[in-house]
C-alpha cells in the first residue's frame, strides 16, 4: 500500500514539475496607453500560437514605470520579463550591460523593415536591444476652418517668426481660441521635450564637444526668447499647467488655433468620439529657424528584455509578435487600420489601407524621417538624442532646467535669469559627474 | 464663564460647518460623477454638472481590464494584517512606555515619530535589496512587514496617549491580586482601552489602504493592492480622466464605508488628547 502511496505521490510531483516547465510566465510591464492597452486585448492570440507560455500584465503610469523598472533592472531584481522602455533609457541601458540583445527573434521578422531613424535609436553596435512598439515625431496640428476664415495658406515649411505671426492672427481669447498651445509643464519629458527641438531650430545644443552645457549662448537666448514670447502671449492661461493631455484636452474643445506636439496625438484629434473639431484639422511639419535640423522629437516605447532573465527565449517569441508586421495587421483586422501602432515600421506608410485610414499619415512618416538622434544639432554635439541627451545625467538636468525654463514662462524670472541658473545648475552636475 | 450661543451665531456656525464640510466633499463627489461620463464630456470646458448622457461604459473597461476583487482582496490582507501584526507590537511598546517610563521614554517616543520624517524614496533601494535577497517581491508578507513597520510609530503614539489616560492604580490592584502580565494586559488593559485600540486599528487601517509608495515599488502582480489599480490607469497620451475616476471610485468605495459608520470611533481617536 505505501508502495502505490509512494508511487502515486512520485506521478503527482512529477506530472507538477512537468505541468511547471510546460508553461512559462511572462511578466510585462508597460504603460497605460491605447496602442498596449489593445495589445493586452489581443493576447489570446499570442497564448493560443503560444500555449507553453502564459502573460501576466502590469500597467503602471509613465513616471511610477520609469522609477520601477529602473529600480528592478538596476538591482537585479527580476521582476520583469519583458520591460516597456523608452527611447531614452535603450541606450544608455544596453551600454550598462542591463539589456539581453534581441537576436532570436525569428525570419520573418524583418528587422530592416523597421524605419531608420528609430532603429538607430533603440541598437548599438548593429544589434537590436529593444524593439519598437510604436513611434512618434512631433508636428503641428492646426484648425483649417480658423486658418481660412483668417486668410492665412501654408505654403512650405514654417519658420517659428511665421508662427508667431499666425498665432497673433488666431488669437481670440474672447472667444474663446487662443493662437497657440504648447506644453509649458516643467519636465524633461513635458516642456523640454518642445523646448529641445525648438533650441535645435535656432541652431544651440545641450552640450559641446566637450560635453559643456550651452545655455549661456545667443542661440538658447533666442529659442526661449520665442518660447515664452509665443505661448505667455498668445497661449491659453495657465500655461505652466499644461502638458500632452491638457493641451489635447484644449484642443479637441475647439480652443486651439495650433498645437505642436507629438505625431500620436494625430489620430485622438481626428477621432469624432473624443475631439469636437475632427474634421477641421490640417497637418503640417514643426516650426524651423536658423536650421530644420532637430526641429522636430523622435520617440518611441521599446519593449526590451533585462539582462539575466531566465525566460529570454519566451520573452523574445512574445516581443516578436507583439511588434511583427503580422501583429499590425491583426489590430487592423479586429479595430480598423487607423488604431494599429504608427511609426514604426516603413511598410505600413506603403499600405494604402493604412494611408487612406489615417490622413495624418504623410505628415507623420515626414515628421520621424526627418529626426536623427545622431544628426540633431546644427553644431557637433557628443551625446545621441534630438530632445534628450542619452546619458544618466539628463533625467535629473531636464528636470531642473524644465522648472527654470516654466518659471521663466510663468514671469516669475527672466529668460536671462533662467538661462543662467540652467547654465549653472547644469554645470555644477556635469562637473560632480565627472565629465570635465 | 458661562457660553451662550446665539441663534444668528448658532446658524453661522453650522452655514459654514455646512460649506467646509461640501468642499471636502467635493473632489470625492466629482470623482464619481466624472466615472459616469465618457472621455470627452470629463475634459470638456465649462464642464458640464448633471446634464450629460450618463454612461457605465468607464466600469465596464475597468472591470474587462483588471481583476478588480484580486486587487482589492490584497488591499484588506495589507492592510488588515499589517494593523493586527502592528497591534501586538504597539500595544506592549505602549504599556511600557506608559506604565514603566524611564527618563528616555520621551525620547524615544520622538525618535519614534522622527523615522516617518524621512522621505521613503531614500530607503528605496537598500529596501528593494533586502526584498529581493529574502525572495519577499511582490509577496503580501514583504508588504505586511514594511507596513506595520511604517506605521508602528504612529500606532505607538496613539496607544501611548491612551494607556496615560488610564490610572496606574486599577493596574496595580490587579497586580495585588496576583494578574500575571499577559492577564493584567489582555484581562484589565485592554477593555478599559477599547475605544482608543478601536480608533488605532481603524486609522491604521486607512493608512495601509491608502499607501502607494512601497505598494507600488515592492509589487508586480500577485501582491499589487487598489493603489497599483488606480495607477495603471493614468495615462500619459490619451484622454483617461473619466477611466480612472471609475477605478478610483471603486477603489476608496470600501474604506469610504468603513469611514462613514466609524467616523465617531475615528474623529475621537484622532483629537484624543488635544483638549485637556
Amino acid at each position: 500500500m505505501k508502495r502505490v502511496m509512494g508511487a502515486a505521490l512520485c506521478a503527482l510531483l512529477a506530472g507538477g514539475i512537468a505541468h511547471a516547465n510546460a508553461e512559462t510566465k511572462l511578466t510585462i510591464a508597460t504603460v497605460n496607453n491605447g496602442d498596449m492597452i489593445r495589445m493586452q486585448k489581443l493576447t489570446d492570440d499570442f497564448t493560443s500560437k503560444n500555449p507553453d507560455i502564459t502573460l501576466e500584465w502590469v500597467t503602471l503610469e509613465e513616471n511610477t514605470l520609469r522609477q520601477r523598472v529602473t529600480t528592478d533592472i538596476a538591482t537585479k531584481g527580476g521582476q520583469y520579463d519583458v520591460m516597456t522602455i523608452g527611447t531614452y533609457e535603450v541606450p544608455i541601458w544596453a551600454e550598462k550591460g542591463w539589456l539581453a540583445p534581441l537576436d532570436n527573434l525569428g525570419a520573418d521578422y524583418d528587422v530592416d523593415d523597421i524605419m531608420p531613424a528609430i532603429r538607430s535609436a533603440v541598437s548599438k553596435d548593429d544589434a537590436l536591444y529593444a524593439a519598437p512598439f510604436y513611434g512618434e515625431s512631433s508636428m503641428m496640428m492646426y484648425r483649417k476652418d480658423l486658418f481660412d476664415a483668417a486668410g492665412i495658406t501654408i505654403d512650405g515649411r514654417l519658420t517659428w517668426d511665421q508662427t508667431l505671426e499666425i498665432a497673433k492672427k488666431l488669437h481670440k481669447p474672447d472667444e474663446g481660441v487662443y493662437g497657440i498651445c504648447l506644453r509649458g509643464k516643467a519636465g524633461w519629458g513635458e516642456n523640454m521635450a518642445l523646448i529641445t527641438t525648438m533650441g535645435n531650430a535656432y541652431g544651440a545644443r545641450l552640450f559641446d564637444e566637450n560635453w559643456n552645457p550651452t545655455f549661456d549662448s545667443a542661440e538658447w537666448k533666442a529659442a526661449l526668447d520665442m518660447y515664452t514670447n509665443i505661448l505667455g502671449n498668445y497661449g491659453p492661461p495657465g500655461a505652466t499647467s499644461n502638458g500632452f493631455n491638457e493641451n489635447l484636452s484644449l484642443f479637441n474643445s475647439g480652443k486651439c488655433g495650433m498645437w505642436i506636439d507629438a505625431t500620436v496625438a494625430a489620430s485622438f484629434v481626428t477621432n469624432p468620439k473624443e475631439s469636437k473639431v475632427a474634421d477641421k484639422v490640417g497637418f503640417t511639419e514643426a516650426p524651423c529657424a536658423a536650421t530644420c535640423t532637430g526641429a522636430n522629437w523622435l520617440w518611441a516605447w521599446n519593449l526590451g528584455i533585462p539582462m539575466g532573465s531566465q525566460k529570454v527565449e519566451a520573452a523574445q517569441k512574445f516581443i516578436a509578435w507583439a511588434t511583427s508586421k503580422n501583429y499590425l495587421e491583426l489590430v487592423a483586422s479586429k479595430e480598423g487600420w487607423a488604431n494599429v501602432p504608427p511609426g514604426t515600421r516603413m511598410s505600413l506608410y506603403q499600405n494604402p489601407k493604412y494611408l487612406e485610414a489615417a490622413p495624418f499619415a504623410d505628415e507623420t512618416l515626414l515628421a520621424i524621417d526627418s529626426a536623427d538622434p545622431i544628426n540633431s544639432t546644427m553644431k557637433p554635439k557628443p551625446y545621441v538624442g534630438v530632445q534628450f541627451a542619452a546619458i544618466p545625467e539628463f533625467q535629473g538636468i531636464g528636470t531642473t532646467v524644465g522648472q527654470q525654463f516654466s518659471a521663466a514662462l510663468a514671469g516669475q524670472m527672466s529668460v536671462d535669469q533662467a538661462l543662467s541658473a540652467a547654465q549653472s545648475s547644469t554645470d555644477r552636475t556635469m562637473r560632480k559627474a565627472g565629465y570635465y | 464663564m458661562e457660553n451662550k450661543q446665539t441663534p444668528l451665531g448658532y446658524i453661522s456656525f453650522s452655514v459654514f460647518a455646512w460649506i467646509v464640510g461640501l468642499l471636502i466633499f467635493f473632489p470625492i463627489f466629482w470623482m464619481v460623477l466624472t466615472s459616469f461620463k465618457t472621455e470627452l464630456e470629463a475634459v470638456s470646458i465649462p464642464p458640464s454638472f448633471i446634464s450629460f448622457d450618463w454612461t457605465l461604459e468607464n466600469y465596464a473597461e475597468v472591470q474587462e481590464r483588471s481583476n478588480y476583487f484580486k486587487f482589492a482582496m490584497n488591499s484588506v490582507i495589507l492592510a488588515v494584517g499589517s494593523t493586527l501584526v502592528g497591534l501586538v507590537f504597539a500595544v506592549t511598546c505602549a504599556w511600557a512606555m506608559a506604565f514603566n517610563p524611564t527618563k528616555r521614554t520621551k525620547d524615544a517616543l520622538l525618535w519614534m515619530l522622527s523615522t516617518k520624517m524621512m522621505p521613503p524614496v531614500g530607503v528605496l533601494v537598500p529596501i528593494y535589496l533586502v526584498f529581493r535577497d529574502w525572495g519577499l517581491l511582490d509577496t503580501r508578507f514583504g508588504l505586511i512587514m514594511v507596513l506595520f513597520l511604517m506605521n508602528l510609530p504612529i500606532m505607538v503614539w496613539m496607544l501611548y496617549t491612551y494607556f496615560k489616560e488610564i490610572p496606574t492604580d486599577i493596574l496595580e490592584a490587579a497586580r495585588m491580586d496576583g494578574a500575571t502580565l499577559p492577564k493584567e494586559i489582555i484581562f484589565v488593559l485592554l477593555p478599559m482601552a477599547v475605544p482608543g485600540i478601536a480608533s488605532t486599528m481603524l486609522l491604521n487601517v486607512i493608512l495601509a489602504w491608502n499607501e502607494a509608495f512601497w505598494t507600488l515599488n515592492l509589487t508586480t502582480s500577485d501582491a499589487a493592492p487598489l493603489t497599483a489599480f488606480i495607477a495603471s490607469y493614468s495615462s500619459p497620451e490619451g484622454l483617461f480622466w473619466a477611466k480612472l475616476s471609475a477605478a478610483s471610485t471603486l477603489a476608496v468605495a470600501p474604506i469610504l464605508v468603513i469611514g462613514w459608520f466609524s467616523q465617531k470611533q475615528l474623529v475621537r481617536g484622532l483629537t484624543f488628547g488635544a483638549v485637556k
